[in-house]
């Protein structure tokens, strides 16, 4: 069932004794009066009164437009003023500042791809540049660098509250399974995005991480062979970490998230385990 | 009823009484054209998806190609006792990152390895990689201990490059070695195991004693 539009949104009932104010003068029914200065101030209200009902009839219609060709306000109304539990409170905001950090590192991550060269000899010093050259650089970078610690950071509160407030059971354990995807993709990004900047923490952290990969038994030496793209640290390496971190995990955490969001707008949010849920009166009077 | 269940089914549509058969047919229309565009579609994503995959998994089955002998110094530079540090290139074209320290000095009796083919002269010089066998970490030589040391986890090797402590699981790369024209040249790095036993380059963190060596064995690349 859709839910009601909110109070602010319906359009309000016309006063009793008032007609649209779509014609022009006398829109008001107000007594005729052949006092001139009267009849223009009555002229210049009255369309002033249609001049704002014309603009307020430009984004309804607008929107009119929209919808008749997307059908997408019921969807939109279930999405955006669907029912919350009672009890709900500002832990349930985690998920949205999950969401939030994300889109910096996307924004963010966009602007630095115009200034940064994913080449072995260039990449140091394109970083450099960034920081020291470029207008707000340093500032852009700075959001990029911390936002990807706040979004872990975040990503575990997220995780945590989900735990915590017993919402990953029945119906909510395929959000839970998308969620840890999206945890560990989310790692990925960290571990890939870790390398860019190409100075010595960054190279010898990333020779430590892509050995540690090694270690797995059989299959372990190749998927080192797949992350450095060949046997040694070699001039594909740095492109290859480059392409993984700002095309291929970014798409596919991108498309998670519509699959998390849709879940959670189908699904909705579970009460906090705090509150027990509300007994029929009859029912509790019949247990005294 | 039996019987009719025992009954063999025709197979023509048509007999079968399917909505839409025609006369003559074995398989409805719809059907078939199902059938069709999914085999299409498969083929399809097929055709585009197996070369990209490929491509980004290619450098796996690929030789890596080495640097091939580089001179490291005339061989009065290095004797038997302490080791000499140098510098040389592992991937070319990609400026410091492709560069890497070695320790060379002069093999003695104790050098030889049970690779070593009887007639055969074992390896003139001994070339020690400073890429740590536990995680990758560049180790450093301490004379006055006569230990490599690794910054990183505390791997610590004796002078063979054998590990003596910390987490390590094998001893230090060497690199192959011979004596041109008066001059020492350093070639292609190979493994070794507490023995000294000689192995196709693996990664840090990879065995090779005991039955471990066969959880990580030899792989294309190298």
């Amino acid at each position: 069932m859709t839910p009601p539009l909110p109070k602010g949104l319906r359009p309000r009932p016309a006063r009793p004794g008032t007609k649209p104010a779509r014609n022009g003068a006398r829109a008001n029914g107000a007594t005729v009066t052949q006092d001139p200065k009267a009849l223009k101030k009555a002229r210049k209200q009255a369309q002033r009164e249609a001049f704002k009902q014309q603009a307020l009839d430009v984004p309804v219609a607008m929107l009119g437009w929209l919808d008749e060709r997307t059908g997408s306000t019921p969807f939109l109304r279930a999405f955006l003023f669907r029912k919350v539990p009672a009890g709900t409170n500002w832990y349930y905001t985690l998920g949205s500042a999950t969401l939030f950090a994300f889109v910096n590192q996307a924004v963010t991550g966009v602007f630095l791809a115009m200034y940064y060269d994913p080449s072995p000899t260039q990449a140091y010093g394109s970083v450099r540049h960034i920081i020291n050259d470029v207008f707000l650089g340093e500032f852009v970078r700075g959001m990029h660098k911390w936002g990807a610690t706040v979004m872990v950071v975040l990503i575990f509160l997220h995780m945590g509250r989900t735990f915590f407030f017993g919402a990953y059971k029945y119906p909510r354990e395929l959000n839970w399974i998308i969620g840890v995807v999206l945890l560990i993709l989310t790692m990925a990004m960290a571990f890939t995005g870790y390398l860019l900047p190409f100075d010595q923490r960054s190279f010898w952290a990333t020779v430590v991480g892509v050995n540690i990969n090694a270690s797995g038994p059989i299959l372990g030496p190749y998927l080192a062979d797949f992350l450095r793209g060949g046997a040694e640290f070699g001039s594909t390496t740095l492109s290859r970490f480059y392409a993984i971190h700002m095309l291929l995990i970014p798409g596919l955490i991108a498309a998670l998230i519509g699959a998390h969001l849709y879940l959670v707008s189908k699904l909705g949010t579970t009460a906090p385990p705090w509150l027990k849920a509300e007994q029929a009166r009859e029912l509790a009077e019949e247990e005294i | 009823m039996a019987d009719s269940s025992k009954k063999k089914r025709s197979p023509y549509t048509k007999d079968r009484g399917t909505l839409g058969a025609f006369e003559g047919e074995t398989i409805t229309r719809r059907r078939f054209v199902t059938g069709g565009a999914l085999a299409a579609g498969g083929v399809a994503t097929a055709a585009v998806g197996l070369p990209a995959l490929g491509f980004a998994l290619g450098p796996i089955f690929e030789k890596t190609v080495h640097e091939g002998w580089q001179d490291v110094g005339p061989v009065a530079d290095f004797n038997a006792t302490g080791y000499v540090p140098k510098v040389i290139t592992i991937v070319a074209d990609i400026g410091e990152a492709g560069k890497t320290t070695i320790y060379v000095r002069k093999a003695t009796a104790a050098d030889r390895s049970p690779s070593d083919k009887p007639g055969h002269p074992p390896l003139p010089y001994v070339a020690i990689s400073t890429r740590c066998a536990h995680l990758g970490c560049p180790v450093n030589y301490v004379p006055a201990a006569q230990r490599f040391i690794c910054p990183c986890h505390g791997g610590v090797y004796d002078k063979q490059g054998k590990v003596v402590g910390g987490p390590p699981v094998r001893p230090l790369d060497r690199f192959y070695t011979r004596v041109v024209n008066g001059r020492v040249q350093v070639g292609q790095r190979f493994s070794v195991n507490s023995h000294l036993r000689r192995f196709s380059p693996r990664d840090p963190t990879n065995h090779l004693d005991g039955l471990w060596q066969y959880l990580y064995p030899s792989r294309p690349t190298t």
